[in-house]
């Protein structure tokens, strides 16, 4: 399953990039699991997304829970809690 | 209904006479935010920031007596004394235009997918959200569960 991920604000720092295409290896369908599936990259990609780190989630654009289940295509952002207004 | 993310600056005293030509509408209320003390730069999410605004909004529709309502959030480079959002709401009386500009603005804060980073002397820092501002949010919660339109 082939999905795009986005990275905003100061995790996108901390990641060196906004984003990049990923081919979901297969067993993982959640954003949980895409989330423990970065951060097993290790380094960067460990401390931004580790359990502790305050991180939310969309999935087309829309805020999803981690339990949210995944699909080909879709368009997967992490972020830092918004600070607008 | 008007919702716009831009760079450039906005007229609020040309956007609220727009939303007082309906001989319907009895009160205009409207908020400004302006950019204090330090200069910064506001980053969001192109798509996901109109579908979340418009969210708000139709929400805010649903609670209140809403006869129109505009919201204007800038992004990019900002200095102090620059104005950053604006929220007016228009309707035929006071009590649901101040009722539904204030949560337009306390759900915005909270919901839309802008970031902060502001540019200190000692270095540009992000701005972490604040608790005081999930509180704002949180008081028109009890309603706002029962309609179960947010996310």
């Amino acid at each position: 399953m082939r999905i795009k991920v986005l990275f905003f604000a100061g995790l996108r720092e901390q990641l060196g990039t906004a984003g990049e295409e990923i081919e979901l290896p297969a067993g993982i369908a959640t954003l949980a699991g895409l989330r423990d599936h970065l951060r097993a990259r290790g380094g960067n990609y460990e401390k931004a997304l580790s359990e502790k780190a305050l991180v939310r989630m969309a999935v087309n654009q829309e805020m999803a829970k981690p339990g949210a289940t995944l699909g080909q295509g879709d368009e997967v952002a992490f972020f830092p809690p918004v600070t607008g207004g | 209904m008007k919702i716009a993310v831009q760079r450039e600056d906005f007229d609020a005293g040309a956007e609220i006479r727009a939303l007082s030509r309906d001989a319907k509408v009895g009160a205009v209320a409207s908020f400004v935010g302006v950019v204090r003390e330090v200069p910064m730069t506001l980053e969001h999410y192109a798509g996901m920031t109109e579908r979340e605004i418009g969210k708000i909004v139709e929400e805010a529709k649903s609670r209140w007596r809403v006869m129109d309502c505009t919201v204007i959030h800038r992004y990019g480079e900002l200095k102090p004394t620059d104005q950053i959002v604006l929220v007016v709401v228009a309707s035929a009386h006071r009590g649901d235009a101040f009722a539904a500009c204030e949560f337009v603005m306390d759900y915005l804060k909270t919901r839309a997918p802008f970031w902060k980073k502001e540019q200190t002397p000692e270095g540009t820092r992000w701005v972490e959200a604040r608790a005081s501002d999930d509180l704002a949010a949180e008081r028109w919660q009890p309603k706002f569960a029962d309609s179960k339109k947010l996310g």
